[in-house]
């Protein structure tokens, strides 16, 4: 493997690494292990640890997808192996 | 004009739309067939997605199974769209840059071996099935409740109208009818929920009713029904019944499976680049989560609605419960078809709807004079029969027999579609008749396509006992079986033809195992299905995330003592490692 690919592969690498992350702290930390924690805190008429579990995580997740395609399409660009 | 001449004619415009469209998207190449030519625009095939992704679980049955699981309701929200994000970053750019037709493709070629794309067709075929016949059962159930028709003559119209555009069409008609079909099941999902939401809350949004205080009084609507349901013994609306390690690893389970699922993963193999397939999965989980964002709402009005309809007044007095005779229209509409079941055990000419199996309530409810929980519920009703509780009018009710219609064919048809790749792709091209001519495999692939059909109108026809039950098998076994060899495939150079071999079968195995020891298929079940019994704490339903880890693990164990693949695997990698 060349220096630029395995330079592009660790780039993301790193990107799907800090996405899942967050992809797991939005659901199975908020909404699942630290629900009664977080459901001390209400927010309008829903506690803070059910609504991540039932609306929360879901948004979050959304965004995640379409951040990762916008970076990861910076960073094909960024090592000139995105496709046109 | 009634009811039922209303249903046939939007039902009937739903499916000649879904002709239309198939005549105009007809296939001409195995390419086209199996993966629509790759033309399909991010925007579109997201929406395909999310139509093929819901199914007549999601639009019948997910909002009623959240009414009355409350906080457990959450692992199937977060566990059917948390799959995405792992579909997006892990697996559908790379085996769209890979670029052939089907998963078992990938995973012959990525191992190098026949008897790893065998065992993947395998895997495939009995995830599959196990899910499409019940989506032709739940075609049944809405034809012969709105349409007033036999179910078999429902399935046989579900299977002529699929069979037209599956057989037809390939991927390309499929496509272009779950476009369609997107519209017809969001529309009719929507519509009812904006109505209910602004009769109880006054605001016309779901989500934000969902937080909202409720206008007759009473608070915020989740206070309100946390309130009302413990009165009458329930648990807390917004607690939940089920263990955390449970909660976890059935949401785990979800997520990994939903990631397998091929008739899924197969969505991306349609969009014309790299870029177009990372886009396209965050299309599709933003079109998924207009629904799943809202099943939850609906969820707790419609728990709402139902006990304030039963329970009108306070709880323990004499007239707080509704009398029989006063029932709602709705009420005996639903009772005829035994999905809503009343038997009158104190003979009070009241309706008394309370949790009679919570011991610590069973003395008060003694003291009411109350002598047992006298409503059955069958879930299902939550979403069919909320336009008929609400009060809604008449084209409402037939918007959503149209769309429950429209989430059951569309994703019965990217499941047949998948089943006859693997046949006549996987099984024939590549293994059994490798010097079949491109016409003989297109004309092989329909005839799949057909036959496949039937089987699926015979399932949903004469469904086996056991497929209520192993709607966790389907998802288990794509998590325990597909999803870890393929991450594995694209994430490791070193997993070879015998670690992946090795892995989908201790996968699979270990998981169907474990389920069918408490749920019985075929067999009567080994031990009881309670918590107790389960290894770590763990219900059936959350085994396939186990199942997922012990294949990594064998996958990567029995990889490392023996040889290395080939050079040409590891070009191959490094080949679907970049987009260009």
């Amino acid at each position: 493997m060349s220096t630029n690919k395995s330079n592009y592969w660790q780039d993301n690498l790193r990107l799907v690494r800090f996405c899942l992350t967050i992809w797991f702290v939005v659901s199975f930390g908020f909404g699942i292990l630290l629900v009664d924690v977080l459901n001390q805190v209400q927010i309008g008429g829903v506690r803070l640890g059910f609504w991540f579990a039932q609306q929360g995580s879901i948004y979050a997740f959304v965004v995640l997808i379409f951040y990762y395609a916008w970076r990861m399409s910076v960073i094909d660009r960024a090592h000139g192996v995105n496709e046109d | 004009m009634d009811l039922q001449t209303l249903t046939y004619l939007v039902v009937g415009a739903s499916f000649a739309l879904y002709i239309g469209i198939a005549l105009a998207s007809r296939a001409r190449s195995t390419g086209e067939f199996y993966v629509a030519g790759k033309h399909v625009h991010p925007v579109a095939n997201g929406m395909a997605t999310a139509a093929d992704w819901m199914s007549a679980a999601s639009f019948i049955s997910m909002a009623g199974l959240i009414a009355f699981l409350g906080y457990d309701g959450a692992v199937y929200l977060m566990g059917w769209t948390g799959g995405y994000v792992l579909l997006a970053l892990l697996l559908a750019p790379y085996l769209r840059k890979f670029g052939k037709f089907t998963v078992p493709d990938f995973i012959g070629d990525r191992y190098d071996s026949q008897t790893a794309r065998v065992v993947a067709v395998l895997c495939l075929i009995l995830i599959s099935f196990t899910y499409v016949a019940g989506q032709m059962r739940g075609v049944g159930i809405v034809f012969s409740r709105f349409l007033n028709v036999d179910i078999s003559v429902g399935l046989f119209i579900g299977m002529a109208i699929v069979f037209f555009y599956a057989v037809l069409g390939g991927m390309k008609g499929i496509t272009y009818t779950q476009v369609a079909q997107y519209w017809v099941l969001i529309l009719a999902y929507l519509v009812p929920a904006v109505f209910i939401s602004l009769q109880v809350t006054g605001t016309p949004i779901p989500q934000i009713a969902f937080g909202s205080p409720v206008v007759d009084g009473g608070g915020f609507l989740l206070e309100k029904l946390d309130r009302i349901v413990t009165e009458l013994g329930f648990g807390a609306y917004t607690a939940g019944a089920k263990s955390r390690v449970d909660v976890f690893f059935i949401t785990l389970a979800l997520m990994i499976g939903t990631a397998g699922l091929p008739h899924v993963i197969v969505r991306f193999f349609t969009v014309p680049r790299v870029r177009d397939a990372r886009m396209s999965a965050g299309w599709a989980l933003l079109f998924i989560a207009i629904l799943y964002t809202t099943a939850p709402a609906v969820g707790a009005l419609a728990r709402l609605n139902l006990t304030e309809t039963i329970q009108p007044g306070p709880v323990g007095a004499v007239d707080g419960n509704l009398a029989y005779e006063d029932r709602p229209l709705w009420f005996k509409t639903w009772e005829d078809t035994g999905l809503l079941r009343f038997e009158d055990k104190n003979a009070d000419g009241r309706i008394q709807y309370y949790d009679d199996t919570n011991s610590e309530f069973a003395e008060t409810a003694r003291g009411y004079g109350w002598r047992g929980n006298e409503l059955g519920v069958d879930r299902d009703i939550m979403v069919l029969a909320n336009p008929e509780i609400a009060g809604l009018p008449d084209w409402v009710i037939a918007l959503v027999a149209a769309g429950g219609i429209a989430a059951a064919l569309s994703t019965a048809a990217g499941l047949l579609l998948v089943i006859s790749a693997a046949v006549s792709h996987d099984l024939l091209k590549s293994v059994f008749a490798r010097d079949i001519s491109e016409r003989g495999e297109l004309l092989a692939g329909r005839i799949s396509a057909a036959v496949a059909i039937l089987v699926a109108g015979y399932l949903g026809y004469n469904p086996p006992g056991f497929v209520a039950q192993v709607v966790a098998l389907a998802f288990g076994l794509a998590a325990a079986s597909l999803f870890p060899v393929i991450l594995l495939g694209i994430f490791s150079v070193r997993v070879n033809k015998y670690g992946a071999v090795a892995g989908m079968l201790s996968g699979l195995i270990f998981t169907l195992s474990y389920i069918i020891y408490f749920k019985g298929v075929f067999v009567a079940p080994f031990a009881e299905n309670v918590a107790a019994n389960w290894l770590f704490g763990i219900s059936p339903e959350g085994i396939g995330a186990l199942g997922a880890v012990l294949n990594f693990a064998v996958a990567t164990g029995v990889s490392a003592l023996t040889p290395p693949p080939p050079a040409a695997v590891r070009e191959l990698v490094e080949r679907i490692r970049v987009p260009s």
